[in-house]
């Protein structure tokens, strides 16, 4: 079975349109780029595309009432809903440093949150 | 009145104000101080909880929060002055400081200063958005600090009026935080923003994009109830009989950002009516004498790294005070066909000067060239251009080309 995708290539500013026929695992044809570099992005973008994840996490007792956070790497785009999820739940109290750890493989996707941002104790 | 003799005052510790501030001590100059109104260092950095800053200076992509922290730490580290607070009220020809805090007015005598003010939002006066004046109206800029800085939800069902880079991460933030983001329109026929941000902030997450659009008209009594978006033709005027109706509380605007300049105007110092920001020559020196500018306020960047670097030698020559002596000698660079502007915008001195500037509009392989009384001076190839890509290039000037008095102008054809 194969699937089309039109995917928009990033890497450049031109920002072609490349067409992308998979069946699911491997590439079957690949239309529109204008340069070799828009093959690798269109491969991962049609297989596996992820996405670096950054978003907030509430503190108890900081400066600021939020801490700002990211993942540790990128997330699979099917699962940043469920990532969000976890973290909406999450709550730190200050201090919290920048780089400390927030949450371990967060729903269960192996990848880490950690904070971006210090927050000292109000 | 708090009187104080510092060597280098910088206004603003955005990070323009803290690279300016960290070269300027690394060159070795002895007192320098950053003001900053807001009780934290790094200014809009805090808020743009995104990555990709840095890329380009460092090869690794930070959050907004951690590259302001890199560049704290080395101010930190040089034993750098910092008032928070602080509010600079005006400055003058004597480089004399007036500022305010808690503990009183200062007046603050500087070798030499740096303008590292940044820029603010354009609102919707400067769109002329007709209409009623409920609540639910916001910059994006202002949206995003409610939402990244003080846990704050501006509404639910939101419009976004431009697509510029702000606007577009507002609607991933939005989507994230549970808003229903209904669109974003924009009134030119292609994104403002980068392809990156267009593709990962709206494609992901299926927010249409309405390009040739507008908001004509505002509802509502006491919160934004409905908006009227319609079509524009090629003079950017709405057509009749496109209007669609949309029901929102919230509309963030993205329409753009303004140097902040009200401080240098008081000054009398020149302003480019195109970019907003101080009219500079090579050393980034304003045409008052020891006052340089660097930043959003200069003119409005795309990515921190190259503001940084740019940051970085106003710092510099704020430091060594180079002072340009044959200021009456300088030529000026005119944007010509395919260009918007060029900064700086004379220059005094013969040698290798860096040229910031912006194409008019998206192409393909263009030429751009720098051409003196009808001769070309350099020329070089781009394999794109986009308004949205501030365009970098080093140009050597030989000085008799200044001699000569003539005005350079800079072009792009495809
Ligand atoms: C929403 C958003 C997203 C962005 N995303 C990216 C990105 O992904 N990648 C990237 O590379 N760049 C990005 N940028 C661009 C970059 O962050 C900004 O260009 C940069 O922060 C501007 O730095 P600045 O130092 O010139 O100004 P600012 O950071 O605005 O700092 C100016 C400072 O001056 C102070 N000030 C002004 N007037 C006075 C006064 N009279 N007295 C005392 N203090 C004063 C202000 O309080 C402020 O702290 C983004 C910008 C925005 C707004
Ligand atoms: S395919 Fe090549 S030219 Fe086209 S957008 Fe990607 S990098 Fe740019």
């Amino acid at each position: 079975m194969t699937e089309e995708k039109e995917i928009t290539c990033i890497v450049c500013p031109i920002g072609c349109k490349i067409l992308v026929k998979t069946d699911g695992k491997h590439i079957k044809n690949l239309d529109g780029n204008k340069c070799k570099r828009g093959i690798d992005y269109a491969e991962h973008e049609a297989l596996d595309p992820r996405r670096m994840l950054t978003t907030s996490v509430f503190v108890d007792g900081g400066e600021w009432p939020l801490v700002s956070v990211k993942s540790t790497k990128p997330v699979p785009k099917e699962k940043i809903f469920n990532v969000l999820k976890e973290i909406r739940k999450t709550k730190v109290n200050a201090p919290v440093k920048s780089g400390q750890r927030i949450l371990n493989n967060v729903a269960n996707t192996d990848i880490n949150i950690v904070a971006t941002k210090i927050v000292k104790k109000l | 009145m708090i009187n104080q003799d510092v060597d280098v005052a910088v206004i603003g510790s955005g990070p323009a104000g803290l690279a300016a501030a960290v070269s300027a001590k690394q060159h070795g100059t002895g007192r320098v101080v950053i003001l900053d109104r807001n009780s934290w260092l790094g200014g809009i950095l805090p808020q743009c909880i995104h990555d990709g800053f840095g890329v380009e200076e460092t090869g690794e992509s930070m959050t907004g929060p951690e590259y302001a922290e890199k560049y704290i730490a080395m101010a930190e580290q040089q034993n750098i002055e910092v008032m928070n607070e602080t509010m600079v009220l005006q400055f003058d020809r004597k480089r004399e400081i007036i500022a305010v805090n808690k503990k009183g007015i200062y007046k603050i005598k500087a070798k030499s200063i740096v303008l590292a003010m940044g820029c603010r939002e354009k609102t919707r006066w400067s769109a002329m958005i007709p209409g009623d004046r409920p609540s639910g109206i916001f910059t994006a800029g202002v949206a995003q600090a409610f939402i990244n800085l003080y846990n704050l939800m501006p509404g639910k069902n939101v419009v976004i009026l431009g697509s510029g880079d702000v606007g577009l991460i507002m609607a991933r933030r939005l989507k994230f935080e549970g808003a229903n983001v209904l669109g974003v329109v924009e009134i030119l026929p292609y994104a403002s923003g980068l392809p990156r941000n267009v593709v990962q902030c709206l494609d992901d997450y299926d927010i249409p994009l309405f390009l040739n659009h507008t908001v004509t008209s505002i509802e509502g009594r006491n919160r934004l109830e409905q908006i009227t978006i319609a079509q524009v033709d090629k003079n950017m005027n709405p057509v009749l009989g496109t209007e669609k109706q949309i029901k929102c509380d919230t509309l963030l605007l993205s329409l753009g950002l303004i140097p902040e300049n009200e401080l240098s105007k008081n000054a009398d110092i020149e302003i480019d009516e195109i970019t907003g920001g101080p009219v500079v020559d090579q050393n980034l020196e304003t045409t008052l004498k020891g006052v340089f500018a660097c930043g959003n306020c200069l003119q409005v960047y795309d990515i921190v790294d190259m503001l940084a670097l740019d940051a970085k030698r106003a710092g510099k020559n704020a430091a060594k005070l180079t002072t340009t002596k044959k200021r009456k000698t300088g030529i000026q660079f005119v944007p010509g066909a395919g260009v918007r502007y060029v900064v700086p915008q004379k220059v005094t001195e013969g040698g290798t000067t860096q040229l910031t500037l912006r194409a008019e509009k998206p192409g393909e392989v263009s030429t751009l060239r720098v051409i003196v009384n009808d001769k070309e001076l350099f020329k070089k190839k781009l394999p794109w251009v986009n308004p949205a890509n501030m365009i970098k290039v080093d140009v050597d000037i030989p000085s008799e080309v200044i001699k000569s008095g003539q005005s350079l102008e800079v072009t792009i054809n495809d």
